[in-house]
């Protein structure tokens, strides 16, 4: 962003005083809301619908690692923030470091998923729904299966388009990094890191709703 | 995020218009990133997919008029599509249903859509709201760019083996979700990617027009002074930004059930075939208004220059608009009456449909009163709205007969739903868009297009149609059902057999009469009569800057005093008043004051 976001481009009269990439990113986000909404209402008919294919919590998934997974995705709204006031006070340098705090916070998050992904898989909790077997945590593999497809096809679906959400995120960090490497921002001039950090707390956001109905209801 | 670096830079100089250097060709022409240039870009795709799902539809009318009779030609196609047989080649049912499939999904979303939302957004928006361009016009760009493989993978889907998805254009589960039940595996899967493409092409679309809309107006242009079109358009941008993901959600997750295996939409897993049709009909009522209210918006700037008055009521058309994007959010349910859905929710559906008559009633009465004693001009774009207007009339009494749950009962799923459909999307919408591109053909290219030809085609089509379609309804009473490929092997359904086959002739010779307005659209871009900068002595900005306007739009940003439709005002000398003429000095009045490009 070689112009300055916050100074320079302020809307001409009418419209809101909020440049145009903040205020598309805003509308962006509105239309994510709708599709996580889609995914999280398809998740309750099913469930409300199929009671029996669901199990209690903690049965099935793991809601510990989990819980300390949510934990590392609020820290790194919180480095978030950080950077993007590090760079409201033409801080380059803690710019930066907050930047790749984020990025690594956000990089484990993905990596427990999917560290999370392989030990289910491996105890038979799957999407495909002839392969369905799911034997709970701790539980030898022959044993009954808990709950049914539907289960393992709505986990997955709302929890992988969340972590694409996510590792999305770190890559256009990665990017907002390369910029500050460059010099890009200023104290006049971040609308960059604004607009990374508000779609990254949405994503935090999103995480938590997810993470209760889907781990802790 | 450097992508919209262009459009910051240019708001933060408003007036100041861009340097003419000579882009390269290919900057120019393929990979633009100029609203106007974007807008072509739509238009020529989306008229290149209208003429292929027209002929979709001559393949599906010899079936219906001429029952397992080999058609003349046929053997031209493979032998997945035609059976060859001694006489020739007969049509197969698996073709048939995929050609009723392609058929609505190629014109509903490669043609009507992008028609009016690709092409009309893209030229209009910017000119009417007084902006050099799009908020990201590089986005924009994308956009077209998204679209073009989506409509490549589309088409590409009935060269695979299984042929293309024949379960519908709603593709309702479980049908479509296993290719056991039709045949098409490889099909299906494409039309969902395609679409799934798509629709990132309209989200990209949709938020640049919003974005636009509210930050990029030119001083003076406050809400209430948008033209309609910019209006419908800006709109139809929120419908599309809210009702596409949940469509996208959807195809995802189909066709994850085709790919992977997931259970979402198969009963044999405990899915549910009804989700699929919630999730479709979510999304699918709010895009129907998606299809309608620019539509509206193009018929309501041609009316008003037409008649030379003002729109008659110009704030309740807005809030129309508005009501009826709202109310379509609430109605889907009306697709579904059949499903056995619970009837108590059929019944509170039933009653939010038919509100949905309030508004539309009030924007057609707005129309007829903007007629009232106006000065009308009856040439092609004001002929074309005008058949918009009656065609939308019948399409929506038609409506609310099905709105109706115990009329739903006996016409559901007949030709009567298929008349209903065509009265609003091809009399509604596609009249319509015929009257934007001939009322703005001028701002696009330079040149008239010629006006007996397009009085010939208009009479044609409008004929024509009306024989195509009407007769439809009378099929649908009678219980011919929609998408069925032989009705003969059903007794009471044979009497139909003539007028099946009148339809048919004039679906020939309706398609044939579309090339009166190819030739046209063609010849009057080398040949046509040249266009002043306003041949219609109109007041929207577009019509401020020349035809076609330079890169960058307006030499300097104009300020806007007025609303647009101040026809025939007693302030002018001549019948129009543009929006940028500064008010005239009265004696009891005060100067309005003059607001500036700062906004200070």
């Amino acid at each position: 962003m070689t112009t300055s976001a916050a100074a320079v481009d302020r809307a001409p009269m009418p419209g809101m005083k909020v440049y145009n990439l903040k205020l598309g990113l805003w509308v962006f986000l509105l239309s994510e809301v709708m599709f996580f909404t889609g995914l999280i209402g398809s998740y309750i008919i099913l469930r409300f619908a199929h009671p029996e294919h669901f199990a209690e919590p903690g049965v099935v998934l793991n809601v510990p690692l989990t819980a300390f997974n949510t934990f590392v995705l609020i820290c790194s709204s919180v480095t978030m923030v950080k950077a993007f006031a590090a760079i409201e006070q033409g801080d380059q340098r803690g710019l930066k470091r907050w930047l790749l705090a984020t990025i690594a916070l956000g990089t484990f998050f993905v990596g427990v998923q999917a560290f999370e992904y392989n030990v289910l898989a491996s105890e038979g909790f799957v999407p495909v729904a002839e392969e369905y077997h799911a034997v709970g945590r701790h539980q030898p593999l022959d044993g009954p299966a808990i709950g049914g497809p539907l289960y393992g096809s709505t986990f997955y679906a709302m929890t992988g388009f969340h972590g694409t959400h996510v590792t999305i995120g770190v890559l256009c960090l990665w990017f907002v990094f390369w910029r500050a490497r460059k010099g890009a921002y200023s104290a006049q001039s971040f609308g960059g890191v604004e607009i990374i950090g508000l779609y990254w707390h949405f994503v935090d956001l999103v995480w938590i709703i997810l993470f209760t109905i889907v781990y802790l209801i | 995020m450097s992508t919209t670096e262009q459009g910051m830079v240019q708001k933060a100089e408003p007036g100041v218009h861009h340097d003419h250097h000579e882009l390269p060709f290919i900057r120019q022409y393929i990979f633009s990133t100029d609203h106007k240039m974007i807008a072509k870009q739509f238009m020529f795709v989306s008229l290149f997919f209208l003429v292929v799902g027209g002929l979709l539809a001559t393949l599906m009318r010899w079936q219906l008029g001429y029952p397992g009779q080999p058609m003349p030609g046929g053997g031209i196609l493979p032998d997945a599509m035609m059976a060859p047989t001694p006489g020739g080649a007969v049509m197969l049912p698996e073709f048939y249903n995929s050609l009723v499939t392609m058929h609505g999904t190629i014109m509903i979303f490669f043609a009507i859509m992008p028609l009016l939302v690709g092409l009309f957004g893209n030229l209009l928006i910017p000119l009417q709201i007084g902006a050099e361009d799009m908020a990201f016009p590089r986005l924009n760009m994308a956009s077209f760019w998204l679209a073009v493989p989506a409509g490549i993978l589309m088409l590409a889907s009935f060269g695979v083996e299984g042929g293309a998805a024949g379960a519908g254009w709603t593709s309702y589960a479980p049908l479509s979700a296993s290719g056991e039940y039709t045949g098409v595996y490889l099909g299906q899967q494409l039309w969902l990617v395609s679409l799934t493409i798509l629709g990132f092409s309209s989200l990209a679309g949709a938020v640049n027009y919003i974005t636009t809309v509210v930050n990029m107006r030119a001083p003076g242009m406050t809400w209430f002074r948008i033209p309609l079109a910019t209006w419908a358009l800006f709109i139809t941008a929120i419908l599309v930004l809210l009702a596409i993901p949940i469509l996208a959600g959807a195809l995802i997750m189909l066709l994850f059930d085709q790919t992977i295996g997931t259970a979402f939409f198969l009963p044999e897993f405990d899915g549910e075939p009804l989700l699929w049709q919630h999730l479709f009909w979510f999304f699918g009522h709010p895009e129907v208004y998606i299809l309608i209210l620019p539509a509206m918006g193009i018929a309501s700037e041609v009316i008003a220059n037409r008649a030379r008055k003002p729109i008659f009521g110009y704030h309740s058309m807005v809030l129309a608009i508005i009501a009826i994007a709202f109310l379509g959010w609430i109605v889907w349910g009306h697709h579904m009456f059949q499903s056995g859905m619970n009837p108590m929710l059929g019944t509170s559906f039933m009653i939010s449909t038919m509100a949905i008559a309030v508004p539309s009633a009030i924007k057609t009465f707005n129309w007829l009163a903007t007629l009232w004693k106006g000065d009308i001009h009856l040439d092609s774009p004001m002929l074309y709205a005008l058949a918009f207007v009656s065609l939308f009339i019948i399409g929506g009494l038609s409506g609310i007969f099905m709105a109706s749950t115990p009329v739903d009962v006996y016409i559901h799923d007949t030709y009567f739903i298929v008349a209903h459909i065509h009265y609003v999307l091809f009399g509604g919408s596609l009249f319509a868009i015929f009257a934007g591109i001939t009322f703005w053909y001028p701002k696009m290219f330079g040149r008239l297009m010629n006006e007996p030809l397009n009085k010939v085609h208009f009479t044609l089509t409008f004929v024509l149609y009306n024989l195509v379609f009407w007769p439809m309804h009378n099929l649908g009473l009678q219980g011919m059902m929609r998408r069925i490929y032989d009705f003969t092997q059903y007794e009471y359904l044979q009497p139909l057999q003539p007028m099946n086959r009148f339809i048919t002739t004039c679906v020939f010779l309706l398609v044939a009469t579309q090339a009166v307005y190819a030739f046209n659209f063609f010849w009057s871009m080398f040949k046509g009569e040249k266009a002043s900068a306003n041949p219609w002595n109109s007041n929207g900005l577009e019509w401020t800057v020349p035809s076609p306007p330079p890169h960058g739009n307006f030499a300097e940003t104009p300020v806007v005093h007025r609303g647009p439709y101040e026809y025939s005002s007693p302030e002018s000398d001549t019948d129009f008043l543009p929006q940028t003429a500064p008010p005239r000095r009265q004696p009891d009045r005060p100067l309005e004051p003059t607001p500036t490009p700062e906004g200070a």
